[in-house]
């Protein structure tokens, strides 16, 4: 009967974790706030991105200010690989980077690990 | 706190529970048995282990799982059960959690200095600026920091100084060490009006130069980002990996709650077995080998390319080559020199070559200064010449020491009398695709001069080794047929495509594109849509800016030989990350069902102690050979690198 039990629980314990991670769940976005002499978004860098999504405006400066409060060393970079960028991010040390925001598109960074993600939209 | 401090606090605080291990099979524990491990892992939880649970329970947060959230499951597991297992008096594992916690952050500490050693090669780069130049200010030279020079600027080198930046010189001569811009071992000899490149090593002597490129239009500036382009960019492949990343803790996870479920429901072991083996899994599944397998290899082979002076722009180029069954070669400027030189003089050389640059002293066409050039070289001072005439399409005609004189064509020469032997000389040149310009004094040919855009003396050599490779060549030329076939059995080259017209290059590129994969060299503006068009698109150096940004390879020290060296490094390159990734995956796929237990009947099992430790090296391993690619031979078959 104790074997039962376990067993379910188990099984409940694995539908979770599916449900959790691969269901459909909203993320995180943030459209910068433009104004004429640029545009900035504040990234918290915990255990992820949030935001996870940012839009910027086309063609206005934009500059991205990553702060990781999070101790992992999986974390301790940020790398968009279209703009050439690997940033290393010391703990609870914002650091901002520079977009060049004159091509519209849709691009990707990643940490250091390319463990975690997040996207950029210029429109 | 860094983790090489919460390494040595886990590592010393380990030590205690190893050798009670060691000693447990002799009978003896360590004093306080249970409660002094209890103490010493509940330190090792708090101080080095929390950081993952803080950076799990982050990312749990998000819907996400990472490397953090197994060790942090792992540890807990194994901690939480062995204080139920103390106060119920059955078996305690706490040095599970407390030497997997070691070994993680001990994985991590490696990892950490090895990917700065891959990440160095672009600060070396930058490394290698001047900091100061010498700049002529209100007609004296002083010293300023390199920021404060401008285009335009006359800047003055002494022997042994650094270039600042890249400009022509005005004044003096030189030979410059330019091996850490271009690769290139050989110093070069600079004159009046050559180029000199920024942060290349002045030697012997003193020049000025007019800087016309500064700040980040510098061509060291220039290399430099497209190399951190090239190190950071995704190589298809990684494609793959990002997709299991995404999926990879989660399955791990379920995986380690159906062992515990196996082992316990079905197979009737304890709890404390059977929680052994999960927790065996979660600790050897390591994503991080996987993740870091493609970027650690691209790091490191497109920075040791940087300073070989071949730049690799991204990863996508790598895998390309690695399929390339056809090299094209543009003919003018990439296999040729691309100025018409004077290959050939018959007759005496000197007095042929005289009275030649005598006449020719005055004209613009192509060919005399292909000839003015040679008498240079041979220092022969032209005489002045009287009565100088040209004759349309035919050549000139001139008086020299009161004798006439002419250099021309056949046509121009038809006039004249010429020996059999000359007339046959002058046959065979042509045959060889050579241009015969007849020289002649007193209505008779003294000799032939044979001028051809000749072929750069390592094109043979590159061609070479690139056939012995198994690859196709093809040449590509507007040029026509007869000059193209004599330039190609010259260096060697299969197959000749001629009189193509500039806009017609890209789709002969495509055309090849049935055979398999395409590589084009080129150099020219008129190559772009080529370069562009073909897999793998190679741009000489010192070929138009138009070219360098269409190739996805720049060979910067404009050697033809550097085409196979490209190609050896690169297939080097993206073997590393294949065989990187065959680790990182062997590990999971091994390493999970060992750790399970699957394999129990046949004695062998991993605990978790030994599963941290395999997860720590799979990590390390993959960015250690990453970090060898530096040192790995480049197999290429030209003769001296």
């Amino acid at each position: 009967m104790l074997k039962i039990s376990v067993l379910i629980v188990g099984l409940a314990i694995i539908g979770f974790i599916f449900w959790w991670f691969f269901g459909k769940h909203a993320v995180a976005t943030e459209t910068a706030v433009a104004t004429q002499t640029g545009q900035s978004v504040d990234v918290e860098v915990n255990g992820g991105y949030s935001p996870e999504k940012i839009v910027l405006k086309q063609g206005v400066p934009a500059t991205l200010t990553f702060t990781r409060k999070d101790a992992s060393s999986c974390l301790d970079r940020v790398v968009f690989s279209d703009f050439g960028i690997n940033q290393e991010l010391p703990k609870d040390q914002p650091q901002t980077i520079q977009i060049d925001t004159s091509h519209a598109g849709q691009y990707e960074w990643a940490c250091g690990m390319d463990m975690f993600h997040g996207s950029l939209v210029i429109k | 706190m860094s983790i090489n401090k919460r390494f040595w606090i886990s590592l010393v605080l380990s030590l205690p529970m190893l050798v009670g291990m060691i000693l447990m099979p002799f009978g003896r524990t360590i004093p306080g048995g249970a409660w002094t491990q209890l103490g010493l892992t509940t330190i090792i939880m708090l101080v080095a282990a929390r950081p993952f649970w803080q950076s799990a329970w982050a990312s749990f947060k998000k819907h996400h799982a990472n490397m953090d959230t197994l060790v942090a499951i792992g540890t807990l597991t194994a901690y939480v059960y062995s204080i139920y297992a103390m106060l119920t008096a059955q078996p305690v594992f706490f040095e599970s959690a407390a030497f997997v916690t070691t070994f993680v952050l001990l994985g991590q500490v490696f990892e950490e200095r090895m990917r700065n050693n891959a990440s160095n090669a672009v600060e070396k780069l930058v490394d290698l600026q001047a900091k100061e130049a010498e700049v002529l200010r209100d007609g004296h030279f002083v010293r300023v920091p390199l920021a404060e020079v401008v285009a335009g600027d006359t800047v003055r080198v002494k022997p042994g100084q650094k270039i600042p930046v890249d400009g022509v010189i005005l004044e003096g001569t030189s030979t410059v060490d330019e091996s850490m811009v271009t690769g290139e071992s050989m110093p070069v000899t600079k004159h009046v009006d050559d180029a000199v490149i920024g942060s290349t090593m002045n030697s012997n002597g003193t020049f000025l130069f007019r800087a016309n490129k500064v700040g980040d239009d510098t061509m060291l500036a220039q290399i430099v980002e497209l190399v951190k382009k090239a190190q950071n960019s995704h190589a298809p492949i990684q494609k793959l990996t990002d997709k299991v990343s995404d999926i990879f803790v989660p399955v791990v996870l379920s995986l380690s709650i159906l062992t515990f479920l196996v082992w316990y429901v079905f197979l009737g072991a304890s709890v404390a077995n059977a929680l052994v083996f999960a927790v065996a899994v979660v600790v050897i599944a390591c994503p991080c080998a996987l993740g870091l397998a493609t970027p650690t290899a691209l790091m490191v082979g497109t920075g040791r390319g940087a300073k070989m002076g071949i730049l690799i722009k991204n990863g996508e180029v790598l895998e390309a080559v690695n399929d390339v069954r056809t090299v094209v070669f543009d003919k003018t400027g990439t296999i040729t020199v691309g100025q018409p030189q004077v290959t050939d003089i018959v007759g005496d050389r000197s007095r042929v070559l005289q009275v030649a640059a005598s006449l020719e002293g005055g004209s613009e066409h192509p060919l005399a200064s292909a000839i003015l050039d040679q008498a240079q070289t041979d220092q022969v001072v032209p005489q002045t010449v009287d009565q100088f005439q040209a004759v349309e399409g035919q050549g000139v005609t001139a008086t020299v020491k009161h004798q006439s004189a002419f250099v021309g064509n056949h046509k121009l020469a038809s006039q004249a009398e010429v020996t059999p032997a000359l007339a046959q000389q002058a046959a065979q040149l042509q045959r060889e695709a050579k241009t015969v310009v007849y020289v002649g004094v007193a209505d008779q040919v003294i000799g032939l001069i044979a001028i051809q855009d000749a072929p750069k003396p390592t094109s043979r050599e590159a061609i070479a080794a690139l056939k012995a490779r198994g690859l196709k060549t093809v040449m590509l030329t507007g040029d026509n047929q007869r000059v193209a076939e004599a330039v190609a059995q010259d260096v060697g080259i299969d197959r000749v495509i001629a009189d193509v017209l500039p806009s017609d290059k890209a789709d002969h590129v495509a055309a090849l594109q049935a055979d398999g994969k395409v590589a084009f060299v080129g150099d020219g503006i008129n190559d772009a849509p080529a370069l562009t068009t073909a897999d793998v698109g190679i741009a000489m150096g010192s070929g138009t800016d138009i070219a360098i940004d269409a190739g996805g390879i720049v060979l910067v020290k404009n050697d033809l030989r550097d085409v196979d060296r490209a190609l050896a490094l690169s297939r080097k390159t993206f073997n590393r990350i294949k065989l990187n990734l065959f680790w990182a995956f062997i590990y999971n796929v091994l390493g999970i069902p060992v750790a399970a237990g699957v394999f129990f009947t046949l004695g062998v099992t991993l605990s978790p102690e030994l599963a941290g430790l395999a997860m720590a090296f799979s990590s390390l391993s993959v960015v250690t050979s990453s970090v060898l690619l530096n040192r790995a031979k480049i197999q290429s078959h030209v003769s001296v690198a």
